[in-house]
């Protein structure tokens, strides 16, 4: 047909070039958002340095380990890492339930872009961000005396899986996000799912303190499993954290992404 | 075979931008289209023309690949919208109902995502972008967040969103919604400039004035389907180019004068408490009206003189007004609730 001029600007690229390039467009727009509004950043630190303050401080004194293999803030830090990703993965929820009800998702829907792009970008972007606020953790968590009792390797490799974990928690999150399409409802719908997952852990106490029928989900719930795992990377081997506790924590990053991206990738196809 | 299928196959001896056939949508228990049929000359504007909840919507999301139908066909370009969306994606700009740009980005900013996306050349986007911003008179404000921006100043930018890949079919959804006097005037020189280079737009409405502003063809859509298609010139003809409304005391003084007025008035309708006719003789009517009114002693309460809007339309087509639309059918085909039908009255 005579208009349909192929209009000269507008290219045909593969899908998986559209897939990179339209994935990184959408994370740079969302870092853009996070450095516009840093108060997005600055709640996602501010309130894992005040649990550092009071547990260490505060409450600290009263948690007993009940073997004394290193001081409370070591065993404590790898705990408010966890937390940290996890609170962030909030984020996630709410900037898709955002996207949605402003109509932005529904422009991206009619854009040639790749269908992934919008799930990668996010879940990018915020990857990008928890690294940021993870070294940032760990730069409070040296101030009040958290000392490695490994190496450089462990410290990275427990940054590494806090990043898997922190990214598998997203697409959580992003699920949840897209079901309820409104930010303030994404908010409220998560803390149930977050609460048992954050108090009901190995996260700030040890288990071995908690009564005996909440010790199996408290010592291999994912969130407990990978705090340990943490501790084993950081502090070495203790009962608070054993290698086996590594992978338990892989098994569950890849459960939870097989599980989780196809059904937030379903949300999105059907979400406007 | 139908002319659907003529056109689709490309041996088109007319120039079909767009190609709706038998399309039906449902959300659940809400019907949102039933079956609607229309077609769009290309270099034209096609207005589709109703009230919140009659579908107009949920066709433009079909025809911008955002939705899937559940029967019937539609085609964009020679494209079906099912078989190959990507296909009719790059050959498309849609700006909805709610201005859906990024409030954290700067209005530069968006259109660069939006060029990205689109598969333009990175060398393509900045000039178009500024090209884009100074003809939507957004040059100043260009590199501030758009969360400091005005509504108008969003609405316009969406719209410039949707041009920023030049394409060849435009979906406005109700694009002048919530603008002020001089945006509006400008969106629809806007809109004329962009059909003499070539553009097709598809544009949905409530208002009949703005269909007989820029569309040179109207189909009126009611529950899901399309009730009239035609020149806006010939739908307003049928209703007379001024509608006047006289309000009585009761329904029986209501009875009495419109009796008085259907010997010389055969268009003359009561509802209720209301008398109302149509002319394309405004001042000659209120004349005449007042006179054998006075004349009666059977003076209205109220008296209120307006062009024919889309309620006149609908009461014409229907014996129905325009907003008489369940809650559900709105929220399921078109979203959050939009601002109110508007109406313009003269006080006689």
């Amino acid at each position: 047909m005579s208009v349909d001029v192929a209009t000269e600007i507008v290219r045909e690229r593969s899908l998986p070039v559209r897939a990179i390039r339209d994935a990184l467009a959408v994370t740079g727009r969302n870092l853009i958002a996070y450095r516009r509004v840093p108060q997005l950043v600055v709640f996602s630190t501010i309130q894992p340095v005040i649990f550092v303050v009071m547990f260490r401080y505060v409450f600290g004194g009263a948690i007993a380990l009940p073997v004394s293999f290193f001081p409370y803030v070591d065993f404590l830090m790898p705990g408010v890492f966890v937390q940290t990703v996890v609170f962030g993965a909030l984020a996630t929820a709410i900037g898709l339930a955002s996207d949605m009800k402003s109509g932005l998702m529904e422009r991206f829907r009619s854009l040639p872009m790749a269908r992934s792009a919008v799930l990668a970008g996010r879940t990018l972007a915020d990857l990008t961000r928890n690294l940021f606020v993870v070294l940032l953790m760990l730069a409070v968590g040296f101030l009040v005396g958290f000392r490695l009792h490994t190496d450089v390797l462990g410290l990275i490799g427990g940054i590494l899986l806090l990043l898997a974990f922190g990214y598998a928690m997203s697409w959580i999150f992003a699920s949840v996000g897209l079901l309820v399409g409104d930010p303030e409802t994404a908010q409220a719908a998560a803390f149930p799912l977050l609460a048992p997952l954050v108090f009901a852990s190995s996260l700030f106490v040890p288990v071995q303190s908690m009564p005996g029928w909440l010790q199996p989900w408290a010592n291999h719930q994912p969130v407990s499993v990978t705090a340990k795992a943490i501790r084993f990377l950081t502090l070495g081997d203790s009962p608070f954290g054993h290698s086996s506790d590594v992978w338990e924590s892989l098994v569950w990053i890849v459960g939870i992404l097989l599980v989780f991206a196809p059904l937030a990738v379903r949300r999105y196809r059907r979400a406007i | 075979m139908t002319y659907f299928n003529y056109l689709c196959q490309g041996t088109a001896v007319t120039d079909a931008a767009i190609e709706v056939e038998g399309l039906t949508k449902r959300f659940g228990e809400v019907v949102a289209l039933d079956g609607i049929d229309f077609w769009v000359p290309a270099r034209s504007v096609f207005g589709l023309l109703g009230p919140n909840g009659a579908g107009k919507t949920t066709a433009v999301r079909i025809l911008a690949t955002v939705l899937e139908p559940d029967g019937g066909r539609a085609a964009v370009l020679g494209h079906d919208v099912v078989a190959e969306p990507d296909a009719i994606r790059r050959r498309i700009g849609l700006a909805g109902q709610f201005a859906a740009v990024d409030p954290n980005l700067t209005g530069r900013e968006n259109l660069r995502l939006i060029g990205l996306l689109s598969q333009m050349e990175t060398s393509a986007i900045p000039p178009r972008a500024a090209e884009l911003l100074e003809r939507f008179d957004l040059s100043d404000a260009a590199d501030r967040p758009v969360r400091t921006y005005s509504g108008g100043m969003r609405r316009r930018l969406d719209v410039a969103a949707a041009l920023v890949p030049r394409p060849p079919v435009l979906f406005l959804d109700e694009p002048t919604t919530g603008l002020d006097l001089h945006s509006r005037n400008g969106l629809w020189d806007m809109i004329n400039e962009l059909v003499q280079d070539g553009t097709t737009v598809l544009l949905t409405t409530q208002y009949l004035e703005e269909a007989d502003r820029l569309a040179e063809r109207v189909a009126v859509i009611d529950h899901g389907q399309v009730i009239a298609n035609d020149a806006p010139s010939v739908l307003k003809a049928q209703l007379g180019s001024t509608v006047a409304e006289l309000g009585f005391e009761d329904a029986s003084t209501a009875e009495q004068a419109r009796e008085l007025l259907a010997g010389r008035h055969p268009g003359v309708e009561r509802e209720g408490t209301m008398v109302r006719l149509g002319s394309n003789e405004g001042p000659r009517l209120l004349v005449d009206v007042l006179r054998r009114l006075d004349g009666a002693q059977l003076a209205p309460a109220t008296l209120a003189v307006h062009e024919p809007s889309l309620d006149d339309v609908f009461l014409a087509l229907t014996g129905r007004h325009a907003e008489e639309i369940s809650e559900g059918a709105e929220q399921g085909a078109e979203g959050p609730a939009v601002p109110g039908r508007r109406r313009r009255r003269g006080a006689a």
